[in-house]
């Protein structure tokens, strides 16, 4: 085999892989914070969570069937 | 129903949020001891220092093959027990897994250039890695297509057993193609693997399964909360009507 | 099982008559057979070594045609939840309409493949072997394709998603339809190890078709 410089293969997958570990934790972070915005905000705005109590599951199924 | 099993996915919030960054750190560790084992780990006689190439593609490709596995039990959770919990994990599982058989496919083909000479090879894993690729890519776009989550979820459970059953077939059929096509055999690693390079092989494999576990944690938390942003938004829709 | 034949004959119907899948698909046939020497050239040498490929191709592709609209139609048209609360095993009801597709669409291009094979220089004995590999391999394309249109029935552009979904599932069918057809034509191995491999893929697909169908459109349909 001919002898050419393999640094720039190696150095390429431990960039890509850097890329992609990086770019999934990067938009799972991103998700998160932007759910968790969405939440705040619409709490914000007067909803209940859901998890509040149990009681709150009944009249939430019958919204949802409407919905 | 979706509904009433909500308390499980308050619990299984407040365990993920916990559980996360121990998990993450525990992950950080064991992947900055596999990496420095790997790179100081002898080279291959055959073929040099592209093996280094091997502690990333070899895990990798043993993660696109992981998350499919936790796929399709997730999929008999929604089938059988229609529990929301498995259509999050279901959800979640399948980019993580299509990013590690990306992965797979760029480290496979950047070890293939130095190796073969050339970028891609009609190799027998890495053609059926591709197929498996293409799966996750199929599954990910029903998920995305059907809007209702629960019926999403039924549509891809059924799509991810299939593939399951279809894999090892795909994989059994392309070993065969390949071998009816080549002359002389390629392969990724010609020579046995030796304990210098195995044990760094292992602590790498098991850093990317706790990575793995990592993110499907996360990703099924930001799902969970996806979800409750979505029931929200369609109870404030209809309580302003 | 009288019930069975009345839905067997009223897809067939549906699928001769003008508009339906039979005659358009061995049109798509022809026409993707016929564009493929504009590609890669009139040599026949060629066309001939890569004929019995081409084909397959063509067959796999076709067969996916009229496959978005096999439940989505009757989806439409409300006959699916009539289908879903007959008596009959949904299971059977759903191979009885694959078996009609498979006779609308698989059927007549099995008939016309010896014809376009003359196109690509196909001798007699090579088209012989490849009208075996469509009678074994086109009912594993339809029975898999069942799955997929299955899967994207309530959906209202199906029609490309059920290619994505299919086609990656029919890759062992491919390889063992052309390998069957190739070792038939020029060797080197015996006709009947990859045909008998893909006979095997058609008997398991027409078996996991049906329930995975079934299985899908019961929980669409809920």
């Amino acid at each position: 085999m001919e002898t050419i410089n393999h640094l720039p293969f190696i150095v390429g997958s431990y960039a890509a892989a850097l890329i992609i570990v990086g770019g999934l934790v990067a938009w799972i972070a991103l998700d998160f914070r932007a759910q968790r915005r969405a939440l705040a905000d619409l709490e914000l705005r007067g909803q209940t969570r859901r998890s509040a109590g149990p009681r709150q599951q009944r009249p939430m199924e019958e919204v949802k069937e409407k919905a | 129903m979706a509904l009433t099993d909500l308390a499980n996915p308050s619990r299984f919030l407040s365990f993920a949020n916990r559980a996360i960054p121990w998990l993450g750190g525990f992950t950080v560790i064991v992947l900055a001891f596999g990496l420095n084992q790997a790179m100081s780990a002898p080279n291959d006689y055959q073929q040099g220092d592209t093996v280094k190439i091997m502690y990333l593609h070899v895990p990798s490709a043993w993660l696109s093959m992981l998350a499919w596995a936790v796929m399709s039990v997730a999929a008999l959770g929604t089938l059988v027990w229609r529990h929301p919990l498995a259509d999050v994990a279901a959800k979640a599982a399948a980019p993580i897994g299509a990013a590690f058989a990306l992965l797979c496919l760029i480290t496979g083909s950047l070890w293939g250039r130095p190796e073969w000479g050339t970028y891609w090879v009609w190799d027998a894993r890495l053609t059926s890695e591709l197929v498996l690729f293409l799966l996750y890519l199929g599954v990910i776009a029903l998920w995305r297509t059907v809007e209702d989550p629960a019926r999403a979820a039924r549509a891809a459970a059924i799509l991810t057993l299939v593939g399951a059953i279809d894999l090892p077939i795909i994989k059994f059929s392309v070993v065969w193609w390949n071998t009816l096509h080549q002359g002389s055999s390629f392969g990724l690693t010609g020579s046995t693997i030796y304990p210098t390079m195995l044990i760094p092989l292992l602590i790498m494999a098991v850093a990317f399964t706790l990575l793995f576990a990592t993110l499907h944690l996360a990703a099924m938390r930001n799902e969970i909360l996806r979800r409750r942003v979505r029931t929200q938004r369609l109870m404030q829709a209809s309580t302003a009507n | 099982m009288s019930a069975l034949a009345a839905l067997l004959v009223r897809d067939i119907r549906i699928g001769v008559r003008v508009g339906g899948g039979a005659l358009m698909g061995v049109l798509f046939f022809l026409v993707v057979v016929t564009l493929v020497p504009f590609a890669v050239g009139p040599d026949l040498a060629l066309l001939k070594r890569i004929g019995p490929a081409i084909l397959w191709l063509a067959a796999l592709l076709a067969s996916l045609l009229a496959l978005d609209r096999l439940f989505a139609a009757d989806h439409e048209d409300g006959s699916l939840d009539l289908l879903l609360m007959s008596r009959a095993p949904l299971e059977l009801v759903v191979a009885a309409k694959g078996l009609a597709h498979w006779l609308t669409t698989g059927l007549p291009l099995i008939v016309a493949a010896p014809l376009i094979g003359l196109l690509l220089n196909l001798d007699p004995p090579a088209e012989a072997a490849l009208v075996l590999t469509f009678l074994a391999g086109t009912p594993a394309l339809t029975f898999i394709g069942l799955i997929g249109a299955a899967i994207s029935v309530a959906l209202r552009r199906g029609g490309l998603l059920l290619a994505v979904l299919v086609l990656p599932l029919t890759v062992p069918v491919l390889i063992f339809g052309v390998a069957a057809a190739n070792a038939a034509i020029s060797g080197p191995m015996p006709f009947g190890t990859p045909f008998t491999i893909l006979c095997a893929l058609t008997l398991a697909s027409l078996v996991i078709g049906p329930f995975a169908a079934a299985a899908a459109l019961r929980q669409e349909m809920e």
